[in-house]
């Protein structure tokens, strides 16, 4: 049995009166890779916090290769060899790679010795364990999969023997992720410890050699990996069975309704991002849009639904065209039957300081049933935000609650309950679970399924993989703002992935 | 962590902060007090009761206040729609041109119940159009409304000097400022509302504009919470972005927005002219459009809020010039010095000593802080 490179003893953490962490004991092993996973707000994050020194335990050890020790910063942490790599890249997007990565360990003042110091060191990291990044190379040019690497080796740099990751292939490709575990096994082998965050099953059957589960701020289980399922660790992290994958009939797909014709899109900057799109939607089908964030995807659902502006293209909505060119108003679009659910909820789908009520009717306060003259009928909306509350099980219950306090998942519910209610013809939906936990995963799918199932037009645009399979009846890849290929839902991830990635450019063209 | 604290009970978010951060502004001005040499325990003495002890102190307290409250209700107004209007001091100062010309026209034909209400509407108007070219420029060329507002106090101060010199003087008069409004245009005193208690009051301008000011304070909180264009500006307010999926017209909204800003400031200049001076003086509005931002803040922008700080800084003009008058070394820069403070701890530094009260309320009662909303993560 190899020594604990760490080892965590009944830490506790409170923020005001939530328990994010609770008598947490955990001990991960030296030269191996450890998953933690959990639903949203089990207290991932928080414990690695802790780790990393963002915030102080309430009470508990923590101890570092044996030694107790007392992380009071990040300084304390790095100091210890710990190294994180963060959700959201910490770097700075107009430096180099060289510059990020001394980036607060210069150690002169004159800035050319440490370069050059950093240099060398950066030459041997990447010889020792695959990680080529061009030193030079400005930040911003780098694809995120490489911008990671600088990550590693910015943590690699500071002498880190133990590394966590926090969900790091959210922003990659399935080529890059690959590349990525590639990587960390080498980093492994070399005898590093590496800590994964995660909510993909599939990553941590994949890497991991122990996996903890933690659940409403406790560690539920630690179980070596080849020795659990995908099945039993869904279970562990909600708390009861899950269905991993929706059930479903056959589509019966009836005539067109929603149609997209040539549809270009440039961004504030003036970049092509979404380039002559042109793709229908039929009554009774689920349509799946797949892609690596950052292809045009947001973009193009923008346009649809009313809210970007479009260099050119139009919709049909039941065979009558809405031009996007112009200032098309979100409100007509809505009023002709195209309910829409943001990808960002937060912002855009849901003004997170009103009351639960008021972003009931978020987009349809314009609608007689909630207004006496001009003023709001603030019966008739509470009473309507009730009755969606109990249909979309959205807990609490409370319909005067802030909607910044609700979780993740019970927001999007707002915002499906809202949409779905209206009973549209065409319903298009922006990463319909991002951000969202197990539990209400399933309870999002079903619900779009019994959408389809009405007679309506869903699309669905997400990042993630699994859920476009398990969703779509038809699953188009898009790749630098074009329809890159068609698939039925049973095509292969490698398939689907190497379209994402844009090979096979020429075969999906056809 | 999304929200590392909990949420708190409504009157300790709406009663309690508020009361210890302007606590906290006046320890520090004590100290001040101190640094000029003087007790700060017989300042404040003298402040709260120039300001309350006796009717006279009362009445004057309720007359700045009245302005308070206008130029607050302004601030609020633009304020729950996203924009910062700080021009309400040019909105109210212009508002005085169309207040002196139907004054001046109809002092001598009609009582003052029929020229107070086309007063207002004057006033109104004047601070709404005011306010339209800003929100205009904002609206749809991305003029910072901050930038405009401000630039747009200094040509009300302009066109107010030309106008008062030029044509709203007497002819004869050397002085600035329109001649004595006869009765038609002078408003009713109330003090004889503070009489009923029982004080006693020599003269004092508190008026029936107050009554004005509660009335807009009530229609403003119509306005904000109950009507759908209030919930359109609070949409925009918190996210443009909300507000554009929503369907809400940008251009619309800010326009509106800004022009019942801008009335409400114009509305302002009623109770120094009409209900005071009886007349339209250069400067007259002497930095009131200012006090309504430090009104506003402290208030949370409610008008509920907005009335009791208006109050609050009526107290501290009314006090503070007994103050300077009782007590040499302390001049009227004293009270700008604790409007500041209040400013500084009740806005900007609004939130300093929210995770503390947060985490005393936890430790007390957890219920209190919604840990019921927390139960509900699971789903």
């Amino acid at each position: 049995m190899a020594q604990a490179a760490i080892e965590l003893i009944g830490i506790n953490k409170s923020f005001g009166a939530v328990r994010a962490n609770r008598d947490i004991n955990l001990e991960i092993a030296r030269g191996t890779i450890h998953g933690i996973v959990g639903e949203n707000g089990a207290g991932k994050s928080t414990l690695m916090s802790i780790l990393y020194g963002f915030y102080q335990a309430d009470s508990g050890e923590i101890s570092v290769g044996g030694q107790p020790a007392s992380i009071k910063s990040p300084n304390d942490a790095i100091a210890l060899g710990i190294g994180m790599v963060h959700q959201h890249f910490m770097l700075v997007d107009n430096f180099t790679v060289l510059e990020n990565v001394i980036l607060g360990a210069e150690s002169d003042a004159l800035l050319k010795k440490s370069i050059a110091k950093a240099r060398s060191e950066l030459e041997r990291l990447e010889r020792e364990y695959g990680l080529e990044v061009d030193p030079d190379a400005i930040i911003e040019e780098l694809p995120v999969g490489l911008q990671q690497r600088v990550e590693i080796l910015k943590a690699l740099y500071r002498g880190a023997e133990i590394l966590i990751l926090d969900e790091p292939t959210g922003v990659l490709t399935p080529a890059e992720a690959d590349h990525l575990f590639r990587i960390l096994r080498q980093l492994k082998e070399q005898g590093k410890t590496i800590v994964l965050i995660t909510h993909k099953l599939r990553e941590i059957m994949a890497i991991t050699d122990t996996v903890s589960v933690m659940r409403q701020g406790t560690m539920v289980a630690t179980r070596q990996t080849t020795k659990t399922t995908v099945g039993e660790l869904a279970e562990l992290m909600v708390g009861r069975r899950v269905l991993l994958r929706v059930e479903k009939g056959e589509a019966e797909a009836g005539g067109v309704k929603l149609a997209v014709k040539n549809l270009t899109v440039k961004d504030s900057r003036g970049v092509t991002m979404v380039d002559d799109v042109s793709f229908d939607v039929r009554a009774g089908e689920i349509v799946g849009i797949a892609g690596v964030a950052g292809n045009g995807q947001s973009e193009m659902l923008e346009a649809i639904s009313g809210i970007r502006r479009a260099i050119s293209g139009s919709v049909m909505l039941d065979g009558k065209p809405i031009d996007l060119t112009g200032a098309a108003d979100p409100g007509e679009l809505r009023d002709r039957g195209l309910a829409h659910v943001p990808e960002d909820r937060h912002h855009v789908g849901l003004v997170l300081a009103f009351e639960e009520n008021e972003n009931s009717i978020l987009g349809y306060h314009d609608d007689p049933r909630y207004l006496r003259g001009p003023f709001l009928d603030i019966d008739a909306i509470r009473d309507d935000a009730r009755d969606k509350i109990a249909k979309y099980d959205i807990r609490p219950a409370d319909c005067r609650l802030k909607t910044a306090n609700f979780s993740g998942g019970n927001q999007q519910k707002i915002v499906l309950a809202r949409e779905m209610e209206q009973d549209p013809g065409v319903l298009i939906v922006g990463q319909p679970t991002r951000g969202v936990d197990v539990g209400a995963i399933e309870f999002i799918h079903k619900r779009l399924i019994a959408m389809r199932d009405q007679g309506k037009a869903v699309l669905v645009v997400s990042v993630e993989l699994d859920e476009i399979r398990s969703l779509s009846d038809r699953i188009l890849v898009m790749f630098a703002g074009r329809i890159v290929g068609e698939r039925g839902p049973e095509a292969t991830e490698g398939e689907l992935g190497l379209l994402m990635a844009g090979v096979e450019q020429r075969e999906a063209a056809e | 962590m999304s929200t590392p604290y909990a949420k708190l009970p409504a009157w300790a978010d709406y009663g309690l902060i508020p009361v210890i951060n302007l606590a906290v502004a006046f320890v520090v001005a004590g100290f001040v007090v101190l640094l000029v040499g003087e007790n700060p325990f017989r300042a404040a003495v003298v402040l709260v009761e120039g300001a309350f002890g006796r009717g006279q102190g009362i009445a004057f307290t309720l007359f700045y206040a009245t302005t308070f409250i206008f130029s607050g209700l302004s601030v609020a107004v633009a304020a729950h729609c996203g924009l910062f209007n700080i021009g309400g001091e040019g909105q109210g100062y212009i508002a005085g041109l169309g207040i002196g010309i139907i004054c001046l026209a109809f002092d001598s034909v009609l009582p003052w119940w029929l020229t107070f209400p086309l007063a207002i509407v004057a006033a109104a108007a004047m601070g709404a159009l005011w306010a339209l070219i800003p929100a205009y420029l904002q609206a749809k060329r991305g003029s910072h409304i901050v930038i405009t507002t401000i630039m747009f106090n200094f040509i009300a101060a302009s066109v107010m000097v030309y106008a008062l010199v030029g044509f709203l003087k007497p002819a004869i008069s050397m002085a600035p400022q329109t001649r004595t409004f006869l009765d038609g245009a002078q408003l009713p005193k109330l003090n004889w509302v503070i009489e009923l208690f029982g004080a006693k009051i020599r003269s004092a301008p508190f008026n029936i504009s107050f009554l004005l000011a509660l009335a807009m304070a009530f229609l403003v909180w119509v306005l904000i919470w109950r009507t759908r264009l209030g919930y359109e500006m609070r949409t925009y307010g918190h996210s443009s972005k909300a507000a554009r999926y929503a369907g809400i017209s940008e251009t619309r909204i800010i326009i509106i927005a800004m022009m019942i800003s801008g009335a409400l400031a114009g509305m302002m200049a009623l109770n120094p002219t009409m209900g005071d001076q009886h007349n339209v003086a250069l400067e007259f509005v002497s930095g009131a459009g200012f006090v309504g931002i430090a009104v506003a803040l402290m208030g949370r922008l409610h008008p509920v809020g907005i009335v009791l700080a208006a109050i609050l800084f009526g107290m501290l003009y009314q006090g503070g010039a007994e103050l300077a008058f009782e007590m040499p070394a302390i001049s009227r820069d004293m009270i700008v010095i604790i409007q500041g403070l209040v400013i500084l701890f009740a806005g900007a530094l609004e939130h300093m000593f929210r995770p503390y009260v947060q985490a005393l309320f936890a430790s007390l009662s957890p219920k209190s802080v919604g840990i019921e909303a927390i139960k509900g993560k699971g789903a």
